[in-house]
């Protein structure tokens, strides 16, 4: 309903981009906005996440392999008696009454033989469970004594994985990694497909044939091969993953570019840029690429849950990320593994795995419909 | 309002408003507008682009878009068919109102054959067996006076050209005999002798089935040839209504008056005989396709069949013809922006066969106007941007502030506020567009604009001040003009030689008032008759 009899007056209301008409439309879709509060939380956890979390992702807890997700802490106080005697055990004394209160632990120890020896409080402080352990000597009888030590108050809200190490940290290493390889995959097959792909659509003809045939010799390589041979040559490391993943990718981002190009070309503004002696490299980059974004940032929207599902498949065949760093995909072949004993194993990754995808496809979705291009 | 029962009225709409929904509040593109057609009746509802006249007819069939709600009545024989269930609506719309659309082209499935898509809603909604619907297939195409009906029943759309296609969608339409035909500007896609073979074909089929019409074209010589009755709407609102003659000859309001006097008008006087030749064209040949070779197809098809051109300092040519004449593609050659054989002179120098790098120079000299506002503007770029963009190719050394100046200059020259660089170009509307167009053309201060069918997508009174605005161009900045137009009032007014064009040669040229008072050619005529007396055409068709 824009046009006006009287041709000249001034345009009704602020002026507006595409763009921020887009955004507009996607600011009313809530699947769409609760899905980018979701990725924000997500990306936030995943950056900040292993600075902020109680343990390394990398630390040991020799005591709590596979240790059931819990609000408590842990040990937990049936386990602080059974840990106390198998530390004390070396010390060659015999326990008494063993009290846990507030984080405390409280020994009676005493020999039948011969004198305490004070020493054996270290014997407490090497088990990781306790801490601060001083040994207190009867000053009547040196032949009982009582120890006293803090309990460590070791929290794992999801668990532990088969090694001892705290699941939740791990989880947020692994959203770390799988989100950049998503991010930086995306990236290197976005610029590289979106160029090769407007560049062969835009100059046609045989260069456009022997650019697309050569896309079509990539897309033949069978692609699990192709990263067993690059694992194979250079070994396994993060880099690789990035160009493996995205130099198969570009593929499909420049067929997608190319045929958005194919038909740019033939648009009258392309024709008048043309008229208008606009060199070709200016055309690609002021007319087709800008009108062909909103097509490439819906594939890419796409792109970035396919690439992480890609890397989390290579770690699932042991190709991916090396320990002690780790990615959703290892997490769950972890998890897969351990189902039976520690179902939480597989239960806290894939959940983790499953939101992330299902907003990213939520927001590809949202961004379609925004950035639809019958409203032009 | 009193409900009275109009036994005779087929269609009857009842202050129906339609409001849609958008980012920036509610917008009410029809207000409250009552309308009705009488059995056998040839309505016409006509207004400009943005009207709401077609929003009616949407609402009506229950087509609004999803962002669009309608309110009021619609009655189809008393019976109030707004706002149905889908599933009640379909035993009305396509049974016994159906409708025909604009774009021939693109209204068929590309994949069926004509015998499919008209045989599919036969055997669905009428219950035809497949040999019986086969059969009133057949008839329909014969009743729509399609040549060699058996053969063409196989064929693709794409086979067909657009009156053809057009005569499809009409016999689709018919297929159920319906009561009421609505028909949205169907032939404005239509080159004008095809236009007049549709409409004849209407007003045909009319007499002899004696099915209502309800007419939306925003083309009032259309009207006054077809209609019975008129209804004039303006910004959603009905200006004025009344039978056709009166309405033609004595307009109760402003707004009808002026859409009457729309009409292009004023004439070009020659420039001296003496006059520098700008640009020259000799023997121009345009091929398209490959040639034929050791297991390839011959696909090469000449469009342009050398011509000869020679277009001198503040001279108009205009070049007229159907669709597919190649007058466009002359344009194009022209201006060497696409490969073509033959001598193309510039101000003395030879133009023709040079690359794009070589030609660069003589870029800002030559300039084009597109027809489409909508397409020829790139969506992304703001209205400054598009403008100073031939700028940073021809003079880099200005600076982004001199660049600034230039397009405002450029924009107060057509007629643009200044103030309105910085927006998008889908914010305004189809006319300002063209204006931006132009605008882009003249920043670079050129010799010679070719102008393709500038004027096609604009409603009449814009198109007016369109013309008023390349007349005053011309004028100030010395401009030689090549129009390509398939409209031949907007040509008489604006050019002082004519070339008429058709597959590729052309048959007649000359002044243009020796062209249109006196054709030699039977080519010609039936163009100036088609254009300029649609009305004898019918009335005589129809006898």
């Amino acid at each position: 309903m824009t046009d006006m009899t009287v041709d000249t007056g001034p345009v009704q209301g602020e002026s507006r981009s595409l763009w921020a008409t887009a955004m507009l439309r996607l600011r009313r879709n809530k699947a769409a906005m609760a899905s980018i509060f979701v990725l924000i939380v997500l990306a936030l956890a995943g950056i900040f996440g292993p600075m902020l979390a109680p343990h390394s992702y990398s630390k040991v807890y020799p005591e709590f392999v596979k240790v059931k997700p819990s609000l408590e802490s842990y040990p937990q106080e049936e386990q602080v008696i059974p840990a106390a005697e198998s530390a004390l055990r070396r010390a060659r004394v015999d326990l008494g009454a063993i009290d846990v209160e507030d984080g405390k632990v409280r020994i009676e120890v005493s020999s039948d033989s011969r004198d305490i020896d004070p020493r054996i409080s270290r014997y407490l402080d090497r088990s990781s469970v306790f801490s601060d352990a001083e040994i207190t000597i009867d000053p009547a009888d040196p032949k009982k004594g009582v120890i006293e030590a803090s309990v460590q108050q070791l929290y794992f809200l999801m668990g532990t994985d088969a090694n001892g190490r705290d699941l939740f940290s791990r989880i947020l290493i692994s959203l770390r990694i799988s989100l950049m390889i998503g991010a930086l995959a995306t990236a290197v097959a976005l610029t590289i497909g979106v160029i090769y792909g407007a560049t062969a659509g835009f100059v046609g003809g045989r260069v456009d044939n022997v650019m697309m045939r050569f896309v079509d010799v990539m897309y033949s390589l069978p692609f699990v091969f192709f990263v067993i041979l690059l694992v194979v040559f250079f070994g396994r490391n993060l880099v690789l993953m990035f160009l493996a993943v995205g130099a198969v990718e570009w593929l499909d981002m420049a067929r997608i570019t190319r045929g958005q190009t194919l038909s740019l070309r033939r648009r009258e503004f392309v024709q008048a840029a043309e008229a208008l002696g606009v060199s070709g490299r200016a055309i690609v980059r002021r007319h087709i690429i800008p009108n062909t974004a909103g097509t490439v940032i819906i594939y890419m929207t796409l792109l970035i849950p396919k690439v992480i599902l890609l890397e989390s498949f290579l770690s699932f065949l042991g190709l991916g990320v090396q320990e002690p760093l780790t990615s959703l995909g290892v997490l769950i072949s972890e998890g897969a593994k351990n189902m039976r004993n520690a179902p939480f194993m597989l239960f806290y990754p894939a959940a983790t795995m499953t939101i992330l995808l299902f907003a990213l496809n939520f927001l590809g979705d949202g961004l379609r419909d925004a950035l639809d291009p019958k409203d032009r | 309002m009193a409900k009275q029962i109009h036994s005779d009225r087929v269609l009857e709409i009842d202050n129906i408003r339609v409001t849609f929904d958008t980012p920036d509040g509610a917008v009410e593109a029809v207000r409250g507008v009552s309308m009705h057609v009488r059995r056998g009746e040839t309505v016409a509802v006509v207004g400009e682009s943005g009207s709401g006249k077609s929003q009616i007819m949407m609402s009506a069939m229950g087509l609004l878009a999803s962002n669009g709600q309608a309110t009021g009545a619609v009655r189809y024989r008393g019976e109030d068919i707004l706002n149905l269930p889908v599933k009640k609506l379909n035993k009305i719309r396509g049974a016994k109102i159906s409708m025909i659309f604009q774009e021939p082209m693109t209204s068929l499935d590309p994949l069926y054959t004509i015998q499919d898509q008209l045989c599919e809603p036969l055997m669905v909604h009428g219950g035809l067996s497949r040999s019986k619907a086969r059969a009133r297939v057949l008839e329909l195409l014969k009743l729509v006076q399609i040549p060699d009906p058996e053969r063409r029943m196989k064929s693709y759309p794409y086979e067909m050209s657009g009156g053809q296609r057009q005569r499809v969608m009409i016999a689709m339409a018919l297929a159920n005999d319906p009561d009421l035909l609505i028909a949205d500007e169907p032939t404005t896609a239509l080159d004008v002798t095809i236009q007049a073979d549709i409409l004849h074909l209407l007003a045909e089929l009319q007499a002899r089935l004696g099915m209502s019409i309800l007419f939306i074209t925003h083309d009032l010589g259309i009207v006054e040839a077809f209609a019975d009755r008129v209804y004039v709407m303006r910004k959603g609102q009905l200006e004025e209504e009344g039978e056709t003659q009166q309405i033609f000859q004595a307009p109760a309001t402003d707004y009808t008056r002026m859409l009457l006097d729309a009409e292009p008008s004023g004439q070009k006087s020659a420039p001296a005989a003496d006059a520098e030749v700008m640009l020259s064209g000799k023997d121009v040949v345009v091929t398209f396709g490959t040639p034929g070779g050791f297991l390839r197809k011959d696909t090469q098809f000449t469009a342009v069949k050398g011509i000869d051109v020679a277009l001198h300092r503040e001279q108009t040519i205009g070049i007229v013809g159907e669709s597919g004449s190649g007058k466009s593609t002359l344009g194009r050659a022209l201006l060497q922006l696409l490969p073509s054989e033959g001598r193309v002179v510039y101000l003395g120098q030879e133009i023709s066969g040079l690359d794009r790098a070589h030609m660069r120079p003589y870029r800002d000299g030559l300039q084009m106007v597109f027809q489409d506002p909508y397409g020829s503007l790139s969506p992304r770029m703001t209205v400054s941007e598009i403008i100073t963009e031939g700028l940073l190719v021809h003079e880099p050394g200005l600076s982004q502030r001199e660049r600034a100046e230039r397009a405002a200059q450029a924009l107060e020259d057509v007629g643009l506020e200044p103030s309105m660089r910085n927006r998008f170009p889908h914010e305004f509307s189809g006319g300002q567009r063209q204006r931006i167009a132009i605008a882009r053309a003249v920043v670079l201060r050129p010799k010679v604009i070719v102008l393709d069918e500038p004027t096609s997508a604009l409603d009449r009174s814009v198109q007016k001040q369109v013309i008023e605005l390349l007349r005053r161009l011309q004028k100030e900045h010395a401009l030689s003009y090549l129009f390509i137009s398939h409209d031949l009032a907007v040509v008489r007014a604006l050019s002082d030689y004519v070339m008429v064009m058709r597959d590729g040669k052309v048959v007649e040229q000359g002044l243009t008032e020796q062209v249109f008072d006196n054709p030699s050619q039977q080519y010609t005529r039936d163009l100036m008759r088609a254009a300029f007396d649609l009305r004898e055409i019918l009335r005589e068709k129809l006898a």
